[in-house]
This record gives structure tokens, sequence and C-alpha cells, in this order.
């Protein structure tokens, strides 16, 4: 039995512990925001917060959990991420849209970190989410918008 | 991609095109009125009722698409269309798929002969018919409010979703589409100039999906949950051919999780009450593996097999115009190059998967259903009853790229197949890992391509031959009989035997090698390496006879005005001809794919280590009129990502038969920091929709070819990039 808080909400679950994060939220939890994408730790659809950092939940047996505070896209909130939505929006990002979960977990990360994030800053934050449908222009463009509304 | 050689004539739908594809079925544009048969809907059709748009009691406006949509936007597209024609509000559209019904979803596009998206037609398809759905629905409404208020139609007006009288009475389309799904289907309506239009063309809103898609709320096959669903994954054979002659299931049962373990024609499947289970149960199987059948050839031997058929005739002809052989004989000069494409793999970022249900006499089956009539036609086989026992669920996909079309529906046989096999006691969701997505072939065929130009004294083209070795596509397929012909397989030639560049004396000749290694249509199918030859020798041959890039192509395309107008267009805002900033290089490209022309000028910058950076893209498009500007910059976008990513660093290489990589960390797309910046300039059009889901990818990588050369002198002729040292 492992034990842990997702979006708040204390969970224990008794699964194989090596079971990855990812396959616990998703098929244990019902919680499927959180994508599969690698099960590798090569792509970042399955990015969630552990305790405040950006996590590939796809690599992270859930044994290492324990006790800690994970996040994902159903619950993340705040004005940071209300800002990052709100200009993935403005700016209509996603095409697809099976990587955006991860690539706003990291986004959100990533300006919660440094509010101010220069092209550079943002390529290196941001480079461990793939996105094949090729939306790196606009999420560029949605992280600047986002932190232009935070400023 | 299937729509260009399904019918080469369609691609811009008329009037009559459309009637025809809707023919024997009138347009049933109904409403969802429980209890409520719409009256005059054409009670031949199978499914008269909720054709293509639905409206709810709630108010909610469905379309429901014909064309399942990977990221395109073709739902935004078709809501846009809907919207437009019904005077309704944005807030109020919704969006669906599809399936089940070739009459009313047939491709108008490829005839109305079958359903399915791709060749970037779901615009050129969709544009009358939904359009024409969203008037039809208007009308209805306007006249049971007519009836409803005793007041002449004509003094009914209709804006953003509410119909009102000067009466002062009011009714939301919601209130009144219980009244208007009795009355009686107009004859005929007429469709707003384009002058009245306030939707289509403008940017003025946002996609329908991208709220969802912000909050992880959009669900995917991936995300289908039913009672009592169990997940499967396949051990598929280790090379292409083999099959399983036998297995033990015994350790993967004694994981933890692990229902079952059955064979099916494709693998075995280890059925699991949960993915990771399913996953560790694979891991635990053992299976002793039939390789007499498989392809043992690598990549090295694969390519100099091509190589060697690139040195004698072509087997088929696919372009002759005048003697190209005697005008290389007389030629001044000759230039000759041989060039190599790896086989690519889709990679989209959800791996394949569907989900198959037996409920009673009806089996369902959920996924990316891109070719729906096929996959219908092939789970009934499976499950031993009739198309019309099988409803399909139609999904978005996480990306696609031409993988969910696949002629052998592979993921929909394993799905209903491991359903089957388990006595149907179950839904059963088949979920690949990105090892089998990477493995599985369907990839973009390796291809050699040589050519032999000759130039005259003042450096006219003399002679043009060009010879293509790869796999065929569509040989062995169902599409087969249909789209093949004389041996020519358009996908294999289209871009280089259907160039409309003044090249004469000009000949284009194919082989199609037999290789056992699964290939497909990948996002612009045969114009990912036609174009790249092309555009890079039509580069070699300016610089050879001491010519600017785009002055030549302006020469050779100069009955073209079309064509003119976006190199110009792209050319102008690149700034071409103006000096650059120190270390800075550019290239052009130009190309016509799916009836929509691209061109785009890239901009360079060395390392000084052997690499290079693609810094800025400028591309201008030309697809007849821009339903949804905004979607048209997005794929242009997203296609010079694609088509950068390829040429960059991609390649799918096999030993011995095996394919060498298994995840991204092997096949490396393009990532963030890789990406250049991109203007997209748009060439105002009142001509029909053609599409932009393919043809922004591929002018990309001969652009940033030719940007290469201008730096270096370097003519890259083996893809991808990351083989060759740049400076």
């Amino acid at each position: 039995m492992i034990s842990f808080k997702v979006n708040g909400r204390p969970h224990t679950v008794d699964v194989d512990p090596e079971t990855p994060l990812l396959w616990v939220l998703r098929d244990t939890l019902g919680l499927t925001g959180t994508k599969f994408g690698c099960g590798a730790a090569q792509c970042g659809a399955c990015t969630v917060h552990v305790d405040g950092t950006p996590t590939r939940s796809c690599s992270t047996p859930v044994e290492g959990i324990a006790g800690q505070n994970i996040v994902t896209i159903e619950g993340i909130e705040g004005k940071t991420a209300l800002a990052v939505q709100e200009a993935w929006q403005k700016l209509d990002v996603p095409q697809c849209g099976y990587c955006q979960s991860g690539q706003i977990m990291s986004a959100v990360a990533l300006l919660t970190e440094n509010p101010k994030p220069t092209d550079s800053d943002i390529d290196a934050a941001m480079n461990g989410n793939l996105c094949r449908c090729g939306t790196y222009v606009r999420i560029r463009a949605a992280i600047h918008e986002a932190a232009k509304s935070l400023a | 991609m299937l729509a260009k050689y399904l019918c080469k004539d369609s691609l811009s739908p008329t009037r009559r095109q459309f009637l025809a594809g809707a023919a024997g079925v009138g347009l049933t544009v109904a409403f969802r009125v429980p209890g409520v048969r719409a009256q005059g809907a054409a009670a031949a059709a199978p499914n008269p009722f909720n054709a293509y748009l639905r409206i709810a009691p709630d108010n909610t406006v469905t379309i429901l698409s014909a064309h399942m949509d990977m990221g395109q936007g073709p739902y935004h597209g078709i809501a846009t269309l809907v919207a437009e024609e019904l005077d309704a509000d944005w807030a109020q559209m919704r969006a669906q798929g599809i399936a089940g019904n070739t009459k009313l979803y047939g491709n108008i596009a490829w005839g109305g002969a079958a359903q399915g998206t791709g060749g970037s037609t779901a615009m050129a398809s969709s544009f009358e018919r939904y359009r024409r759905a969203g008037a039809i629905a208007r009308a209805m409404l306007v006249s049971g409010a007519s009836k409803t208020w005793s007041v002449p139609a004509s003094e009914i007006r209709v804006e953003k979703g509410v119909l009102t009288h000067p009466s002062g009475r009011r009714a939301t389309f919601g209130e009144m589409a219980e009244a208007a799904a009795r009355e009686p289907m107009p004859a005929d309506v007429q469709l707003k100039s384009p002058a009245h239009w306030t939707y289509i063309g403008s940017d003025s809103v946002k996609r329908i999906d991208t709220r969802e898609k912000s909050s992880g709320r959009q669900d995917f096959t991936l995300d289908v949950r039913l009672p009592g669903m169990l997940t499967a994954v396949i051990a598929h054979p280790p090379k292409f051919g083999a099959s399983a002659r036998s297995f033990n299931a015994a350790a993967a049962k004694a994981v933890r999780g692990v229902v079952d373990v059955v064979p099916i024609s494709r693998g075995v499947a280890v059925v699991a009450d949960s993915t990771w289970a399913a996953i560790k149960g694979r891991e635990a199987l053992k299976i002793d593996w039939d390789e007499s059948k498989a392809e043992t050839r690598g990549t090295d031997a694969l390519l100099a097999e091509y190589k060697a058929l690139a040195d004698r005739p072509g087997e088929h002809v696919a372009a002759e115009r005048g003697d190209a052989l005697a005008g290389l004989r007389g030629a001044a000069r000759t230039i000759e190059a041989t060039y190599e494409f790896p086989y690519l793999a889709h990679a989209a970022m959800e791996p394949l998967n569907a989900v198959a249900r037996r409920s009673g006499d009806t089996i369902e089956v959920w996924g990316g259903h891109q070719i729906p009539d096929l996959y219908q036609a092939v789970a009934a086989k499976i499950a031993e009853t009739t198309p019309d026992k099988v409803v399909l669920h139609v999904m978005k996909t996480g990306g696609g790229f031409g993988r969910r079309a696949t002629p052998d529906s592979e993921i929909i046989v394993e799905a209903v197949e491991t359903a089957k096999a388990i006595g149907w006691r179950a839904p059963v969701k088949v979920q690949w890992t990105r090892e089998d997505d990477m493995q599985g072939g369907r990839y973009r065929p390796l291809m050699v391509h040589k050519v032999s130009v000759g130039l005259d004294g003042r450096g006219n083209i003399a002679g043009w031959h060009h010879r293509i070795v790869g796999q065929s596509i569509l040989v062995g397929t169902p599409f087969e009989s249909m789209l093949v012909k004389n041996g020519v397989d358009a996908t294999s030639v289209e871009g280089v035997s259907d160039t409309l560049y003044a090249i004469a004396p000009f000949r284009t000749e194919v082989t199609n090698a037999k290789v056992g290694v699964p290939v497909l249509w990948w996002r612009s199918v045969g114009h990912t390496h036609t174009a790249y030859v092309m555009e890079t020798m039509i580069d070699e041959i300016a610089a050879a006879s001491g010519k600017d890039p785009v002055a030549l192509r302006r020469e050779l395309l100069r009955d073209h005005p079309r064509h003119l107008a976006v190199l110009n267009l792209a050319a102008d805002r690149a700034g071409w001809g103006a000096p650059l900033p120190s270390g800075r290089f550019r290239g052009v490209a130009l190309h016509e794919s799916f009836a929509t022309r691209v061109a785009q000028v890239a901009e360079i910058s060395l390392d000084g280590s052997g690499g290079f950076k693609v810094e800025r893209v400028v591309c201008a498009v030309d697809c007849g009129l821009a339903i949804n500007p905004d979607v048209v910059r997005a794929q242009m976008e997203g296609g010079i990502a694609f088509g950068l990513s390829a040429a960059m660093a991609e390649a799918i290489t096999l030993d011995s038969g095996r394919v060498e990589q298994s995840n991204y960390d092997s096949y490396t797309p393009l990532r963030i920091e890789q990406m250049p910046k991109v203007e997209v300039h748009i060439v105002p059009s009142t001509e029909p929709p053609t599409g932009v889901g393919e043809p922004g990818v591929p002018p990309i990588a001969p652009a940033v070819a030719n940007a290469i050369a201008a730096a270096t002198g370097q003519r890259i002729r083996s893809l991808p990039f990351a083989k060759t040292r740049i400076g």
C-alpha cells in the first residue's frame, strides 16, 4: 500500500510498487489528462508536478513518491496556471493536443521559477517536451504572453 | 493522402460532384429531438437522423464530421462552415466525428466512393456539403418559427443562434429545434455570397477544441475507459514477415494483473487489468518465432540494391516529354546526382491503439478511424457479422500523419481479434508502446533517385532523365487495382512526373523495389522525397548556369501565375536579394502538393563544429480560399516543423531485418530549441479551398539544403542532414 496526495486529495493504492506513477494516475485513479507518449522520459507527455517539480511520471515508480504531493493537469490552479491556459487559448497553441498537458505542466513550472523567461530560457525548460505537430512557435509565444499577463 | 489518386479531377468539388456524393440520400439535416422524426428526411436513407449536424434542446449545435481530426483542424473548419450558413453563435458550436455511412460521409474529393481522411482533402470535401447542411438547417428553423408564430418566414431574422420577429417573438435554435424538425426539407437553398461571410475567411473564432486541449479534458483512444475493460499489449514478431511458432504463457500469466494470453494473427496478446500489468506480462512471455519468411536485409544492403537498380533502366516510364536521352547526349554539360532517403516513422505522440467491445449483436470499435469503411468491414469479418452491426466511434488522435490509414487495418484487427479471442467477455483496449510504434513498420519508404540533367551552352535545360527506386505504397493493398496504372504508383513519382517546371525533354522512370518492410503514406507522401530532389536540383542548375535561384524558377514557371505569386510573396517577405547579416545564408524552395502551392525561404547559420541551425523560415501559401486563416498558418508552422524534423535527424534503419530504433532517444524528432522562427503569408484567393495539412512539409528540407549549399557549397544528397558534417 502506497499513500500520496494527488491534486490535494489523499490516495492509497495497492499496486505493484514498480508501477510507473503515470499508470497509477491513469488506470488506478482514472485521471487521464496525463498522457503516455514514450515510457522512457523522452517526450514529456506524462509530465506532472511532484512536490512542485516537473517530473516524467512514466519513469517514476509509484513507490518513489510515497508521501508526496502530485499535481496533474486536472489539478493545476493559481494565477500562473490560469495565465498559461489562457495564453494557450488566446494563441490557439494545440493542434492534436496530445502533448499539451505535458507542455502546460512544464510551462507552469518554468513560469513559477522564472516569471520573465527569454526565448533561450523557454527552449531550455521546454526541450524535454516533444510536439510532433510542431506547435513550438506558438508554445514560445504563449509562454511570453502568459509572462506578460502575470507581470 | 488517397485523395489525389482516387479522383484527380475533383479536388475542387463542384455542385454536381456534391450532389453526386449525396446521391439517393438527400441532405438529411435533422435535429436531435427524441421521439420526433424529421418529416421530409429521405425515407430511403439508412440513417436519416442527425446526418451532418444536431441541434439539441440545450441549444448546442454539434457538427458531425465526416473527417477524423488528427490535429489539422477539420472539426474546426467544418464547424466554421456550418456556423456561417446557420448564423449560429460560435459559442454554441460543438464537433464530433461520425462514420458508418458512405453515402452520407463519402469523401467528395474522392468522388464520394469511400469515407476517409487524407490527401489534405477535408475542406475540399466539406466546403459545399457542410455549408448546404447549415443553410438547410437554417431554412427549417425559419419555417418552423414561421409556423409556430404564424408570421411570414420573410419577416424572421436569424442572428447568432437566435430567431426573432419584429413583433417581439424570439427563440433560440434549441427552443425551435423540435418545430423545425417537423418541417419539410427545402428542395434547394441559397448559400451566402462571400461578401456576407462573418466566420469563413476570418480569424474571428478561436479553435473549437483548444479549451479541452489546454486542460487535459480532450479524450483520445488512450483515454477510453469502459466498465470491465481490459488492456492488451501485443508481442509482435521481431522482424517483418516472421510469425509465432509457439509460446509459453506461464511466466506471463504469473504477473499480477494478467488475465489471459491469447494468440492472434499478428502476434500474441497479453491481456491484463491494467496497462502496466500487460506490459510486464509481455516482458515475461516466451515466444518461439518462425523467421523463415522474414525480411532479413539491412539498410546498407537495400541501399546498394536500390543504387544498382537506379543504374539500370526503370521498370516503368512514369512521364515522358520528348527524347530526354538524346537531349542529354547533345548537352554541353551534364549534372548527375544520386539521392538517398531513409525509411521514416510517423512517430505520432499517441502510440497506436483501439478499443473493441461486443454488446449483444453489436460490435463497437473506438479508434482513429481514418478509413472507416474498410475498418468496419474488417471488424465485421473478424466478428463474423455484417458491417451494419459494427459501430465505429471516431476518436481524435494524438497525431497521425498518415499512420492511422492502414490498408490492412492492423490496429483494428488486433483489438477485435483480441476481444474475440477472450470470448468477448470484456471490452479490450489494445495499446501499443512507443517501441511497438517505432518498430511496427508502415514507414515512409526508403527511396533512391538518380537524376541526369543536361545543360546547353547557355545553361538551359537540354534534357532531364530521372529514375526513382523504392517500394510502392499501393502495390499489394486493396487500392492497387484502382490506383496503380501500368505499374506506376503515383505516390512514388508525384512531384517529379507531374512537375510544372518547363523542362523538356523530360523522362521519369520508376522501379518498384520488393522488400518485406511495410510502408505507408507519411505526411505529404511522395512529395517528401520528390520535392527535395526537384528543388535542390533546380538550385544546382541555377548555380551551374549562373542564374539566381528565384529568377530561374520564375523563368521555368512563367505560365503558372499562382506558383509565381507564392514564390514572389515568399521572396519579397524574406528580403530575397538583400544582404543578410554576417553568418546567415538562405535557400528557397517551391512545391505544389495536394493542389496547394507553397514557397519557403529558409535562413541558416553554421555553428562552426559541423552543425547548423535554421533560424528563420518565411512561408507563402496559396490554398485557395483560406476558410480559417489561423489554421492555415498553424499547419504551415507544423508542416515546416515536421519536414525539418525528418530532414535534420530522423531515420529508421535495419540491421539484418531488425529495426535499430526503438524510442525517441534513437529516433530523434525536432525539439523546441531547434525550431526556427516562422512567418506565414497567405495569398488572398477566392478559388475553392484546397488542403493545408500536408503541403507545408515538402519545401522545407530542400530550402534548408539550398541554404547549406549557399553557405558551404555542399550538396547534401543523403538524408538526414545529421549524417553529414556541414562546413
